[in-house]
């Protein structure tokens, strides 16, 4: 195996704090968004989390919550800005992958991509 | 109660409680649990689902200002990851068949420990042989050359990655971020500066909770009206708690805050033994 190029790590690194601020910013404004909604149209109806019933299936899968979201639903855009927050980390074990594979570390880009894989599998398919 | 009063309640609760957990290190999620569930009568299985979402962001929200010291190692992270997202999985699955007065009890035990071993002081870990494994996996970092460029060495390798298993798994079935374990991994069993420990661990409690944040968005525990205050307030809440980091007198705060979790954890403890509820 050839010796790998060194990684830029300072670089690589500068662009995940970039990805990881950008994320938690434009999940906190979607979150912000919804909060407003929600309090305006539900705000005087009774809070009641004591018993757990478990969310609806459309604030459960992803495809479900971006079609919430769409239509302008309080919860749906709330549930679309956690969803971003919950990305934010995804994206950045696939970036940093990249990063591993242009640096021809082709065991980091391994584990990484495994790290990626299991991210997804937990979003995805754990139902 | 309405709903636009119970939010602004738990929006006050998260704020102190992400401040507690900024000024502590403990982070926000031991916190707003207790407070969740013991004061506001929450299901601790929504409480668990909201607080996972809101250490996603203050961990991602630090992490960004810590990346531009230099002190995390990404391959230390990004190997560690493997167990602690395997863990999360795991701790995901788990959460769904147990009991929730065990989730509770569990809890108490796991708060109570994080909080004293806050109050430890660090073992000097420099210049410590690196384990075999470290030098083929390139673990082995060097400080930032701010910090004087010393190269440092991985110990412990197989014994770190098997303790953050177990951080990965206690993450996602109490919705912790599980710092204090993961510093006790990198820290005492990996023996990694302390910067280089606190940093990297602070990097990795992000994608572990995203990893059981997964799993309970798609079981139904996240609940968006719940969430919303929480994952707010607990943010602004640790910028608040680190922008008063160096302001405050944090040894004499940390001493009161350790006592007030160890009152937490037995109040935990004991509603999951004796299954009542607050």
């Amino acid at each position: 195996m050839p010796e790998p190029a060194p990684l830029d790590e300072l670089a690589l690194e500068r662009v995940i704090g970039r990805l990881l601020r950008a994320g938690v910013l434009l999940s906190a404004l979607l979150v912000a968004v919804g909060a407003v909604l929600l309090l305006w149209r539900h705000g005087l109806s009774a809070a009641d989390f004591g018993r757990f019933r478990g969310e609806p299936r459309r604030l459960r899968q992803v495809g479900a919550i971006l079609d919430g979201a769409r239509r302008g639903s309080a919860h749906g855009v709330i549930q679309l800005g956690l969803l971003v927050l919950i990305a934010t980390p995804v994206l950045r074990v696939a970036f940093a992958g990249l990063a591993f594979r242009r640096a021809g570390d082709r065991l980091y880009f391994g584990i990484s991509l495994w790290v990626l894989g299991v991210l997804l599998l937990s979003l995805l398919f754990m139902s | 109660m309405s709903l636009l009063v119970f939010t602004a309640l738990i929006a006050l609760g998260s704020v102190v409680a992400g401040g507690i957990g900024a000024l502590t290190g403990l982070g926000g999620g031991v916190i707003i649990v207790p407070l969740l569930t013991l004061g506001l009568g929450v299901d601790i299985r929504y409480a668990v689902g909201a607080s996972l979402v809101s250490v996603i962001a203050t961990s991602s929200g630090a992490a960004a200002a810590y990346l531009r010291d230099g002190y995390i190692n990404l391959r230390i992270g990004m190997f560690l990851e493997v167990a602690t997202t395997l863990g999360a999985l795991a701790g995901g699955v788990l959460a769904t068949w147990l009991p929730a007065d065990w989730v509770s009890a569990i809890f108490g035990v796991v708060l109570a420990a994080s909080a004293l071993l806050s109050t430890q002081p660090s073992p000097a870990g420099d210049g410590v042989p690196g384990h075999p494994l470290a030098r083929r996996l390139r673990l082995n970092g060097r400080l930032p050359a701010a910090a004087g460029g010393t190269p440092y060495a991985a110990a412990g390798v197989p014994g770190g990655f098997a303790l953050m298993f177990g951080a990965g798994m206690l993450s996602s079935l109490l919705g912790i971020g599980a710092g204090a374990i993961k510093v006790l991994a990198l820290d005492r069993v990996m023996r990694l500066p302390f910067k280089v420990s606190t940093t990297t661990s602070n990097f990795m409690i992000g994608v572990t909770a995203a990893a059981g944040a997964g799993v309970y968005l798609n079981r139904g525990y996240i609940d968006p009206a719940l969430a919303m205050p929480v994952m707010l307030g607990v943010l602004s809440g640790s910028l608040l708690g680190a922008w008063l980091l160096p302001r405050a007198p944090v040894h004499r705060l940390r001493q009161v805050f350790v006592l007030v979790l160890l009152a937490l954890a037995v109040q935990m403890l004991y509603n999951g033994v004796t299954g009542h509820h607050a």
